[in-house]
């Protein structure tokens, strides 16, 4: 186990390193930071001054190792549009996403199971069939449509929740803020939360649909209906748990994606988060700002997978000895 | 005389498709003594298995049961609803499936499942369900139980995975027990132990055990009585030492004489020519007629039922009480008149 644990840990490094490669690329290749940076009546020497101080004049792979050590200490330089510490930068909006992230992954996995496990268990019942439509216009409708439909209807039209911004925040150590401990920070993190985690969720019911009819058809659980088993044992015991080893995965690798795709939700409710500084910062070409980022989102891909593939050794005995050897 | 454990009358099953209705179970009836092994022999699809699936309760929709009666203990269950027969599923009845690879939940230890199947159907404290499955692990022949109950299932081995299942289906001591192939995907070795293990519980607790196969090896060394099915009915039932040496019915003389000895210096194996009719497709009169070498007029008109074979027996063995033939040939005296 804990060999598989370490070459685990290995595999992610070296995923990490090509990420902090590309990453490192976009300063080479995405336009001239300085020409950003300064005016266009700026005399060169103040420019060339600025290119020295930036290391920019360095050889390529001095520049890499500079990034990658600084990168490793947490420092992805100053913010070119912001003249600000990146990671503080980063830090003070962590908080917004993440929170907003995990709660919209909460929402995601625990409506998309109870809905698929109804649609498995009741197929034929009106209601299943209305999830199963309800399904595919969250599968097939764009987050943004999604975010102005609900503003449209929820702020808009019946004003019952907030349009956009995270309400009001407690601070909660140094620099967490947190909007779960005022009425304001969780009205407003109701509909964000829903459109970022809309699509998930009716990715997840129609997952645990279709793995739980299939795993209703095999021989161990018309061998537990064969011994009389309790109905609801059947379908709790036996058979969710089965079902729910897929959906570990697909669920943990979403949680990546509803962090790194929570750009468009933010954008749409002017939510302060990581995504909206992202934004900024490609429009403004402020490469530190983006690298880091990327980094940071390589980062929690990385650890997502790791924790997945720890939790299967858990659920399933199987590959508990799969891991040993 | 003793009642049957299980007793099947006119037994009907149907499955609705968007093709029509097709027939399974066509008019099946059997009886089962306390302590009786009965052999199911067929092709696939002549209805074995979904008979055993009827008698436990477990056809699925499409899947109905359309007419016919199943008695356990001279009690209806074919009618009951299903929280009634779930109560007797496990406890009355158990059945063992073909694969024990896939027949256990792989999540779950052998002991929890032995020990759940137990609760469910006994007032057992959770201390004494976990002695009595060790006990059962025993029964079975798993060496080491105490140590092995606490196994995940893929940790045995098929012929102790099957072990395990049998344990299972004695959790709450059934009275009748069906076998679906339970020796079909296991090593002939171990099918061997397997069926001594099946044999022997069945003597020693006086369980009643359908036994459906389609290896008249097995049938030879398990069974009392073997009825052999065709096309969704019972085309010959008896004594299994008769049925085997004696077959009456062409189809089951076919079977019989398709099973390859080491004596006989045939160069080719004796096959059946065609196959057996698709479920919508059964001919009128005899489902065997398009196969059968003896065929006459009426086999196309007037469907046979097993009956005490009476005429047209020049040349066969004497036949023991309780032998039975769906075909024409020994029901109706128009013998004489076959082409």
């Amino acid at each position: 186990m804990l060999a598989f644990v370490i070459r685990r840990i290995m595999q992610s490094a070296a995923v990490m390193l090509a990420v902090a490669l590309i990453a490192f690329l976009m300063f080479r290749f995405v336009g001239d930071p300085v020409n950003q940076m300064v005016g266009v009546d700026t005399p060169q020497e103040e420019v060339a001054r600025l290119r020295q101080s930036l290391g920019l004049n360095d050889p390529t792979i001095v520049q890499f190792g500079r990034f990658m050590w600084n990168a490793l200490h947490f420092d992805f330089g100053v913010s070119y549009q912001f003249r600000q510490p990146v990671t503080r930068l980063l830090a003070e909006r962590a908080p917004a996403t993440l929170e907003l992230a995990f709660t919209a992954a909460a929402f995601a996995l625990v409506v998309g199971l109870v809905m698929g496990v109804y649609c498995a268990l009741r197929r034929d019942s009106w209601l299943a069939q209305l999830f199963q439509a309800i399904s595919l216009i969250g599968v097939s409708l764009p987050t943004f449509l999604i975010g102005i439909l609900l503003i449209y209807l929820f702020a808009v039209v019946l004003g019952w929740l907030p349009s956009n911004g995270r309400g009001q925040v407690v601070k909660f150590g140094d620099w967490w803020t947190t909007g779960f401990l005022t009425a304001s920070g969780l009205r407003a993190l109701v509909l964000p939360a829903i459109t970022l985690g809309l699509f998930q969720m009716t990715l997840i019911m129609r997952l645990v649909r279709a793995e739980m009819l299939e795993v209703m058809r095999t021989d161990y659980i018309k061998f537990a209906k064969a011994r009389g088993l309790r109905t609801r044992s059947i379908h709790f015991g036996h058979a969710l748990k089965n079902t729910l080893i897929p959906v570990i995965t697909i669920a943990g690798l979403q949680l990546g994606s509803i962090i790194a795709f929570a750009i468009i939700t933010e954008t749409v409710f002017n939510w302060p988060g990581m995504g909206l500084l992202f934004l900024k910062a490609v429009q403004n070409v402020d490469i530190p700002i983006m690298a880091a980022y990327l980094m940071l989102i390589g980062l929690l891909f990385v650890l997502i997978n790791l924790l997945v593939d720890l939790t299967y050794g858990l659920v399933d005995p199987r590959l508990r000895i799969a891991m040993r050897s | 005389m003793t009642e049957p454990v299980i007793s099947v009358r006119d037994l009907r099953v149907e499955f609705v498709t968007r093709k029509g209705i097709l027939r399974a179970i066509n008019g099946v009836s059997f009886d089962i003594m306390p302590g009786e092994v009965l052999g199911v022999v067929g092709e696939s699809g002549a209805g074995k298995s979904v008979t055993g699936s009827a008698i436990i309760g477990l056809i699925e929709p499409p899947g109905r049961i359309a007419g016919g009666e199943i008695r356990l203990h001279g009690q209806r269950i074919d009618n009951l609803d299903p929280e009634s027969l779930r109560r007797i599923r496990g406890r009355k009845i158990a059945m063992i499936f073909q694969d024990p690879l896939t027949s256990l939940n792989p999540l779950y230890r052998v002991g929890e499942q032995l020990v759940e199947t137990i609760l469910t159907h006994t007032d057992l404290s959770p201390s004494a369900a976990r002695a009595r499955a060790i006990d059962l692990l025993n029964e079975v022949g798993i060496p080491a139980p105490e140590r092995r109950i606490d196994g995940y299932p893929h940790e045995f081995s098929g012929g102790m995975r099957q072990r395990v299942v049998i344990a299972l289906a004695l959790c709450a001591e059934p009275d009748f027990i069906v076998a679906d192939e339970p020796t079909t995907a296991l090593d002939v070795s171990v099918q061997a132990q397997i069926i001594a293990l099946i044999r022997k519980l069945c003597r020693e607790r006086g369980t009643a055990v359908m036994l459906v196969t389609h290896d008249m090896g097995v049938i030879a060394e398990t069974a009392d009585r073997v009825a052999v099915m065709y096309a969704g009915r019972v085309a010959e039932i008896g004594p299994v030492r008769d049925v085997v040496k004696h077959p009456l019915h062409p189809y089951a003389k076919g079977l019989m004489g398709a099973i390859p000895t080491l004596e006989a210096e045939a160069e080719r194996l004796v096959q059946i020519p065609g196959s057996m009719p698709r479920l919508s497709n059964i001919p009128q009169g005899c489902a065997f007629n398009p196969r059968c070498d003896r065929v006459f007029d009426r086999c196309h008109v007037e469907r046979p039922d097993p009956d005490i074979p009476r005429f047209g027996l020049e040349g066969e063995a004497p036949l023991m009480p309780g032998h039975r033939v769906a075909c024409h040939l020994y029901t109706r005296k128009t013998v004489e008149t076959a082409s």
